[in-house]
């Protein structure tokens, strides 16, 4: 089945089997391997990445569920070659992870919170996180991360307005 | 104490690897894609034994893209059995069941196709026809001589059975004032990381050479393939860098490694075999220890603990492997850390029909470390005497180390009284006490816990000679190799993959701590294992002393050749030159620079003095500090560094619901010299997480018919961000004097001592209504049900 996937910006038509998962046409297809795979039955959130800005898991969603929805994967956070917005940033510098394999989830679901909330609470960071397992970190850097990140994105004028949505 | 200064060791530098993790960019095994690649698909058995009458693959043969079906019978007549540690020759263990299965989801033919999802497909159609044998799933009634064995060829259930007796047990026994004795069980959980097992290999007929690209962590793996697979050394070539999505112990790969390379062989294309997360969870052969203690203390009235007796009867599971071995490490630590004078321990490791266990983050420390604890706490309650008094009465004092323990080894430093009372200040032990008592007079259940460990490190494998006479090992290596080339610029080599640990941070942040160096300027690569020194893994929270020390005095031999360089070129003695930043200064402020000396080291072997080779580059070969001698009457000095944690919490949850809320959390740590601050602080929370999972949540349950009730992420369950409580972290230095910087080992803390610590919390809660909890995870549904229980008698909590 062929079917229009937009992925950081870009648009590309894949042909895919009906059953195969967002996850694996990202990995499998597009050849993007920062998303994931934990569980495979959404319990863990490694593969977790935003449809149209929202936090979801990829191992949940069928590739030909995704025509007109706006995927972005951790591939698409950095703004260049080398370089780390802000949250990967925030991420390096609390040292939020340690093995690496739950963070680009990690970082994902964040940043689906922060776009829409840039002065979280503690209860609300650990909210948004709550659907990603993480067996390396107890959390602790995590939460600090992401509030390092808000701070620094509410000091940020750079920094686009908030949709009025958010 | 003389105050040493240091430019990057101990300083808030960041972790070097984590730019490639925030962008996606680490490289795990599932991310490596060769070109012609088969996969593979596991059929599971369904009963817990059956003998395997016959496996029919020809429907799944027929399917388009399948290529192979393999069984055990082919597999084991090609292969020699996976090792084990004990001498059990006649408990075998092939990759696939071989004539009969022994657990529930055991693999009994493996399924190739063109990919992953045509593989899983046609497994669905290979018939296996069986017949359901009996079969023994509790460890209790396995060592019963009536057991069905689960493996006949041994005679027994029994893997080991070894009873030490160090000290005078029976005079401490009978000259104290009191005893007491208990049962406690730790139930089988295990570290469950996020990334599955997973393995690619690929045969090359004409070089005949195995390529291995695994998310492994385990010592020695390429010697192990190669023996299984019959192959010389020098023909299995593992490739060290690739990121390990977590391991924590468990991703020890041989039996699918055996089979992916086995396979890779037979049809002439790379095979990749990536765990599912049920193939992961019911026979990715990772479970961890579930052990019963039956524990005797003899104690005083003043509170000395003298004496200790512990049965330790461990569920292995359905095969040997290393598990046993996690009865032997604990040896180590066997009185915490206490002056307790003698201990009888009674080490038992059985066989069930149970998925087979490995190695688990402290390597059975942390189960034994609840048992020594619980004792603790009810010696108390016994005298009562506050639970923390007692065990300052019964503490090492900092004045005693190196203090020898009846077990044979030697704490090499230690200061508990002190690490206990900066705990104690900053949590406030008495407020805690006072808000318990807050929160009791709501109506709520709470309760304080406290417990104090310590976390053996710098690994080594003392335990194997110990409980295998035929194991002569005594050493248990890691290298490292820096080379400076002809630019003048730093590369380090590792010899080992990592899953988190940080050691390239480690390695680059030592070498520039010698050279005096930035380390951001130091590469830190990863050769295969052909092309590697030797190792033995990143096991028992070995590296900060192992890889540290291997690196660091790599570094020193490099710094001694650029003297002797410079001595040479200067006409002057070495002892007359001082190293300076990467400069070497002579009498009178004369100075040598560090691209004159890479040019002398590079490009003019005649002015190099006599001795040195030419180019800038340095090995070294670590020992295991103090791991030079055999065991000898039962005693063995187990690991050379010994960390101290303590623990102290407050928690309460409604009498009905039973649901734990964790109000404070505080652990006073003592790990030596810390090289980098985030890495040990990222250690001891996730160890601490790990704990309350092993305590609250997590298990692999079995129902009566044999059958893992605890299969997926529904059932098996890990604390998320809302179970886990902020933790404060309270420091403490007491360097080693046996490593380069005074460092011990971290990478095992929290989880050491939170499981004791949470269980500490949640008896202390349900005290007031006469209930014991005495096993490990305390689920809220027993919880609930004990008091409902003991309401119904008539005891309140008043």
């Amino acid at each position: 089945m062929r079917v229009p996937l937009t992925v950081n910006g870009t648009t590309s038509e894949i042909d895919v089997e009906p059953r195969i998962t967002l996850l694996d046409a990202l990995r499998d297809l597009l050849g993007l391997k920062g998303t994931h795979t934990g569980c495979e039955h959404g319990v863990c959130g490694a593969c977790t990445v935003l449809a149209d800005g929202a936090a979801v898991r990829s191992c949940l969603m069928l590739a030909v569920q995704c025509d007109g929805i706006a995927i972005t994967t951790i591939e698409g956070l950095a703004p260049g070659p080398g370089e780390l917005d802000v949250v990967q940033d925030a991420f390096c510098e609390t040292h939020g992870l340690q093995c690496g394999y739950c963070t680009p989830g990690m970082i994902l679901a964040a940043s689906g919170l922060l776009a829409k909330n840039d002065d979280p609470t503690d209860h609300e960071i650990r909210d948004a996180l709550s659907g990603n397992i993480c067996r390396c970190t107890g959390y602790g850097q995590i939460i600090e991360a992401v509030a390092l990140a808000a701070r620094r994105l509410r000091q940020n004028n750079l920094r686009p307005a908030l949709d009025d949505a958010g | 104490m003389t105050v040493v200064s240091r430019r990057f060791v101990s300083t808030d530098r960041r972790v070097r690897e984590d730019r490639r993790f925030v962008a996606g960019s680490g490289r795990f095994v599932a991310d490596i894609d060769l070109p012609g690649t088969l996969h593979v698909a596991l059929v599971a058995a369904q009963h817990p034994a059956a003998r395997i009458v016959a496996i029919d693959g020809a429907e799944a043969l027929a399917m388009p893209g399948v290529i192979a079906v393999l069984d055990g019978q082919e597999l084991s007549a090609a292969t020699n059995p996976m090792m084990n540690g004990l001498d059990t020759p006649e408990v075998k263990r092939f990759p696939l069941a071989v004539g009969q299965n022994r657990y529930a989801g055991e693999w009994i033919a493996a399924v190739v196709a063109e990919s992953r999802r045509l593989a899983e497909d046609a497994a669905e159609k290979v018939r296996v026809e069986v017949e359901p044998l009996g079969f023994v799933i509790d460890a209790e009634e396995a060592v019963s001589p009536h057991s069905l064995p689960v493996h006949p060829r041994h005679g027994s259930n029994v893997l080991l059975d070894r009873t030490f007796t160090w000290g005078a047990v029976e005079d401490d026994f009978s000259r104290s004032e009191e005893r007491l004795s208990f049962r406690v069980t730790w139930g089988r959980s295990s570290t469950v990381p996020i990334e599955t097992f997973g393995v690619i290999a690929r045969w090359d007929p004409w070089s005949g050479i195995l390529d291995v690209w695994a998310s492994i962590q385990m010592p020695k793996y390429a010697d192990q393939i190669a023996r299984a697979l019959k192959l010389p050394g020098n023909a299995v070539r593992v490739h060290y860098d690739v990121d390990v999505g977590g391991s924590y112990g468990v991703k020890r790969g041989i039996k699918q490694t055996v089979l992916a390379g086995y396979l890779a062989r037979k049809l002439g294309r790379p095979v990749r075999l990536i765990e599912d997360r049920l193939e992961n969870m019911r026979a990715g052969d990772a479970h961890g220890p579930e052990r019963i203690f039956d524990v005797e203390a003899a104690f005083d009235r003043d509170g000395r603990v003298n004496s200790m007796r512990m049965r330790a009867l461990d569920n292995a599971g359905a095969y040997a492997g290393r598990a046993p071995f996690q009865l032997g490490k604990p040896i180590g630590a066997i009185v915490g850390p206490y002056r307790i004078k003698s201990v009888e321990y009674r080490a038992m490791s059985v066989t069930t029909n149970k998925t087979v266990q490995e190695a688990v983050r402290g390597f059975g420390q942390s189960p034994t470390n609840y048992a020594i604890e619980s004792m603790m706490d009810r010696v108390a309650d016994h005298l009562g005497m506050d639970r923390l008094d007692l065990r300052r009465r019964n503490f090492i004092r900092a004045d005693q180390f190196p203090y020898l323990i009846p077990s044979g080894s030697t704490y090499d430093s230690g200061d508990y009284h002190a690490v206990v009372e900066k705990v104690v200040a900053a949590a406030g032990y008495e407020a805690l006490l006072a808000e318990r008592d807050r929160l009791r007079g709501e109506g709520l259940c709470a309760g304080v816990g406290l417990a104090a460990c310590l976390e053996p490190s710098g690994g080594n494998s003392s335990f194997e000679p110990l409980l295998n006479e035929k194991n002569r090992t005594s050493t248990w290596m890691e290298s490292s190799r820096i080379i400076v080339d002809a630019l003048g610029d730093v590369t380090v080599n590792i010899h080992t993959t990592s899953s988190g640990q940080g050691h390239e941070t480690l390695a680059a942040t030592v070498v520039g701590e010698v050279l005096e160096i930035d380390p951001d300027r130091i590469r830190v690569v990863r050769p295969d294992s052909l092309a590697s020194l030797p190792g033995n893994s990143p096991v028992g929270s070995r590296m900060a002393v192992m890889l540290g020390g291997a690196a660091s005095n790599a570094a020193k031999d490099l710094k001694r050749q650029m003297l002797a360089i410079t001595a040479n070129r200067m006409k002057v003695p070495v002892g007359d030159l001082v190293y300076d930043g990467g400069d070497v200064i002579g009498p009178g402020g004369s100075r040598l620079g560090w691209s004159d000396i890479v040019e002398i080291a590079h490009r003019r072997f005649h002015e190099l003095p006599p001795g040195t080779s030419p180019g800038l580059t340095a090995s070294f070969i670590q020992q295991v500090p103090t791991g030079v001698a055999l065991p000898k009457d039962g005693k063995v000095q187990m690991y050379p560094c010994y960390s101290f944690e303590f623990h102290l919490v407050l928690l309460s949850f409604d009498p009905v619901l039973a649901k734990p809320e964790i109000h404070r959390y505080v652990i006073g740590h003592d790990c030596g010299t810390v090289i980098n601050p985030h890495i040990v602080k990222g250690m001891t929370l996730g160890g601490i997480a790990h704990g309350i999972g092993a305590a609250l949540l997590e298990e692999f349950v079995y129902d009566a018919e044999g059958q893992l009730m605890t299969q997926s992420f529904l059932d098996y369950l890990m604390p998320s961000t809302h179970e886990i409580p902020p933790v404060e972290i309270v420091h403490h230095c007491t360097p080693s004097p046996l490593t380069e910087f005074g460092q011990k080992g971290s990478g095992e803390s929290g989880y050491l001592g939170a499981p004791a610590a949470i269980s500490s919390a949640m008896q202390d809660a349900v005290a007031p209504w006469r209930v014991t909890l005495d096993r490990l995870p305390i689920r809220m549904s027993r919880v609930s049900d004990a008091i409902a229980a003991a309401q119904e008698e008539g005891v309140t909590s008043q």
